[in-house]
């Protein structure tokens, strides 16, 4: 489904991922992991096409297309997303209008009618189950005055909207207590289908244990410093990101994955 | 692609030009003109009177072209044609006496005028260049007994309604363009509610310009007697041209005990090409007078065309316990000018006023929120609430905001909230990555923005109005 290969981007003239390579396919969870600065959030926010973000070399291949070509909105539409870590307010927008508009943008892009908004109330309330969320949220505006554990699950509740093949979790874990946290993750593992991917970037291992990943991959400085099944997770919970770094530092990057 | 560049694309579908044999005078302006534009009209003598009144002080006056935050060339006041009319008949028995090419042009403006066809629920009074072409509904109105028709005709079967009332909001020297306007204004429409009645539709006029070397000046006069309510509405539109036009017109509105007045524009004249070449130049004296107790007044403004909008839509707060509110909503894109704002005076007790204005600049525009509240000594318990926003799309556009507060009483209330925003890239960004296309997302966060203006609409003027302020940012949304 994704292919990323020897992938080098950065912001404002510096390079911050400096050659990732990395095969998801459908029906697998993807844990990205590494210290503050490793490039993480980069990776995400490249995928998802961030303006600001430049990319300098390498070639990303989603289902076969050139993904760096496509825009954010046509990204989107072709199926990838990205729950933001800090989700953008948009005053005076309800959370139902915005969502029945992206929901037919996608409608639209396949071939199928537009529904009107009785109709979409409709598909809202049964998708708002999946992160409990109250009918009362759909005519507020668009995550404001939401608290940081109502604006996450407002991420995955147009996660669950929209339908992504691809979604990447960007530290969706980040500022939720336990309890948001357990819902949230619970809402995700009900979206996960054989037939689409999930990546999650996080720093803590601690969301793991209820998104449980086939693959963790570990980013330092820019590069997969080393890569393997959930158990990697566990081993850096307990070493900590230092022992990476220095496993880095000792024998440089590691050969990229297959 | 940029905001900034896809705010270029826009396009004016509204800029055509109707090929119609035209009744003109000579350009220029003296107390001939005036005698001409009289004995055109066939008016009776106080109106001459009025007029040449009007015209005797505007020449002592100078034009208010340094305290606005505007800038262009001075006007040539004698290069102006102040009189064109489309030819026809004097008398029209039905409205499908109309000439058929006046009727094409309204109906391409989406404002079917003849009787078939009519929008149900609005009555309409169509005026093309210097006068009122067609009004629908008229008979229908006058049954439950609201006068609702142009100003000409009010001269001519209402006389003493209009003497009454006119000039008595606006006086013929209040200002240098109100002056200009009783001197010279051609048409326009009269709406007057009997005691009691509730306007049973929404009255409108639609402005269109069509002669290029014309101006428009045009007088709007509603009466609100006691207990009444109306809504009325306005639009106006214009042909593309590249010299500027001079649209001065002066709006009265007089609401007494317990009446209720609403009024709602939508502004779309041409605004100039992306260099400021052409566009109207709207300046406009727009007034409300709650005499009544109780009275309301609100005053709905979208404004989105024109080369320079200079326009403060106000209310007199006249009588005990009235409310005044103005609602605006103001975009301006390429080089286009506003100034433009509203004044509430503070008379009566317990007087209220609420604005909200909402402005919007793209391109290399200068977008202005000027506001005065003025609370009299005698105005006790008065109460003000002004929340003034202004939303800055790229970065060769200004938004200023100037407001003026006089309290003159201890007993009083006035309160004021500014902000000035931005539509920043990782808004747009969020809205895209759910599908959303660029264009589509600088709409949403443009409508939300005005959400509490638009509320104030009524329905289909809301869905107009949203629908044009995508048109003018991005060409091609709607």
């Amino acid at each position: 489904m994704l292919e990323i290969r020897n992938l080098h981007a950065g912001i404002d003239g510096k390079e911050i991922l400096k050659g990732i390579n990395l095969t998801v396919n459908k029906g697998e969870i993807h844990a990205i992991m590494g210290p503050n600065g490793s490039g993480k959030s980069t990776l995400a926010k490249v995928l998802a096409g961030h303006p600001q973000y430049e990319v300098t070399a390498g070639e990303i291949l989603y289902e076969g297309r050139n993904l760096l070509e496509m825009s954010p909105d046509e990204r989107a539409r072709a199926g990838v997303f990205m729950a933001f870590q800090y989700p953008i307010e948009v005053p005076g927008v309800s959370n139902a209008q915005f969502l029945r508009l992206a929901y037919n943008e996608k409608r639209k892009h396949l071939g199928e009618e537009e529904l009107d908004p009785l109709e979409f109330k409709d598909l809202l309330k049964e998708r708002a189950k999946v992160v409990e969320m109250d009918a009362s949220f759909m005519t507020r505006s668009v995550n404001e005055g939401f608290s940081g554990g109502e604006k996450k699950r407002n991420e995955i509740l147009q996660m669950a909207v929209l339908e992504p093949k691809l979604a990447v979790l960007d530290e969706t874990d980040s500022g939720l207590d336990i309890d948001a946290l357990r819902v949230v993750a619970k809402g995700v593992n009900q979206l996960l289908t054989p037939n689409n991917a999930i990546i999650v970037v996080t720093h803590y291992q601690r969301l793991l244990n209820y998104i449980v990943p086939d693959f963790v991959h570990v980013l330092a400085n820019g590069r997969i410093a080393r890569e393997g099944g959930k158990e990697l997770a566990l081993e850096l919970e307990s070493k900590g990101y230092d022992w990476i770094k220095t496993a880095d530092n000792g024998k440089g990057a590691v050969a990229p994955a297959q | 692609m940029s905001t900034a560049e896809l705010l270029a694309k826009q396009e004016y579908k509204y800029g055509f030009v109707t090929d119609i044999e035209s009744d003109v005078i000579p350009r220029g302006l003296t107390e001939d003109t005036i005698r001409l534009i009289v004995e055109k009209k066939n008016e009776p003598e106080w109106m001459l009177e009025f007029r040449l009144k009007a015209y005797r002080h505007w020449l002592t006056m100078t034009e208010p072209k340094h305290w606005p935050n505007l800038d262009y060339p001075t006007i040539d006041y004698q290069d102006i044609i102040y009189y064109s009319a489309p030819k026809q008949k004097a008398t029209k028995k039905s409205l499908d006496e109309v000439d058929p090419e006046l009727l094409r042009t309204f109906e391409k403006l989406g404002i079917p005028l003849s009787e078939q066809k009519q929008l149900a629920g609005v009555a309409v009074d169509a005026v093309f260049d210097s006068v009122s072409v067609a009004t629908t509904y008229k008979e229908k109105l006058k049954k439950v007994g609201v006068i609702f028709c142009s100003f000409t005709e009010a001269i001519r079967d209402y006389p003493e309604l209009v003497k009454k009332y006119l000039g008595s909001v606006v006086p013929t020297n209040d200002n240098f363009f109100a002056a200009l306007n009783s001197a010279v204004f051609s048409d326009g429409s009269f709406c007057f509610i009997p005691k009691g009645v509730r306007c049973p539709m929404e009255l409108s006029t639609y402005f269109r310009i069509n002669n290029a070397e014309s101006g428009q000046f045009e007088r709007t006069l509603i009466v609100a007697e006691e207990g009444s309510y109306v809504s009325y509405l306005e639009g106006c539109t214009a042909p593309k041209f590249d010299r500027n036009q001079l649209h001065a017109a002066v709006v009265e509105l007089v609401a007494l005990d317990d009446a209720q007045i609403k009024y709602s524009t939508v502004q779309n004249w041409y605004a100039g090409d992306e260099e400021g070449r052409g566009g109207i130049y709207n300046f406009v004296t727009k007034r409300g007078k709650c005499a009544g107790r109780n009275s309301k007044i609100s005053w709905t403004q979208v404004e989105t065309g024109s080369a320079i909008t200079w326009k403060y839509p106000s209310c007199i707060l006249a009588g005990d316990n009235s409310i005044g509110e103005f609602y605006s909503v103001a975009l301006t894109n390429h080089a286009q000018q506003a100034d433009t704002g509203t004044k509430m005076i503070h008379l009566g007790k317990n007087t209220r006023s609420t604005i909200i204005s909402k402005g919007i600049a793209a391109g290399k525009s200068n977008n202005s929120y000027r506001g005065l509240v003025k609370v009299m000594p005698k105005a006790e318990g008065a109460r003000n609430y002004t929340q003034c926003d202004s939303m800055l799309i790229g970065s060769t556009c200004g938004a200023n905001t100037f407001p003026y507060i006089e309290v003159m009483n201890d007993s009083s209330s006035v309160e004021h909230e500014a902000s000035t925003s931005k539509i920043s890239e990782e808004q747009l960004f969020y809205l895209q990555q759910r599908g959303i296309s660029q264009e589509d997302a600088v709409s949403l966060i443009i409508n939300g923005f005005c959400k509490d203006v638009f509320l104030q609409l009524p329905m289909e003027f809301a869905v107009e109005a949203q629908r044009l302020l995508g048109l003018k940012l991005e060409g091609s949304v709607g």
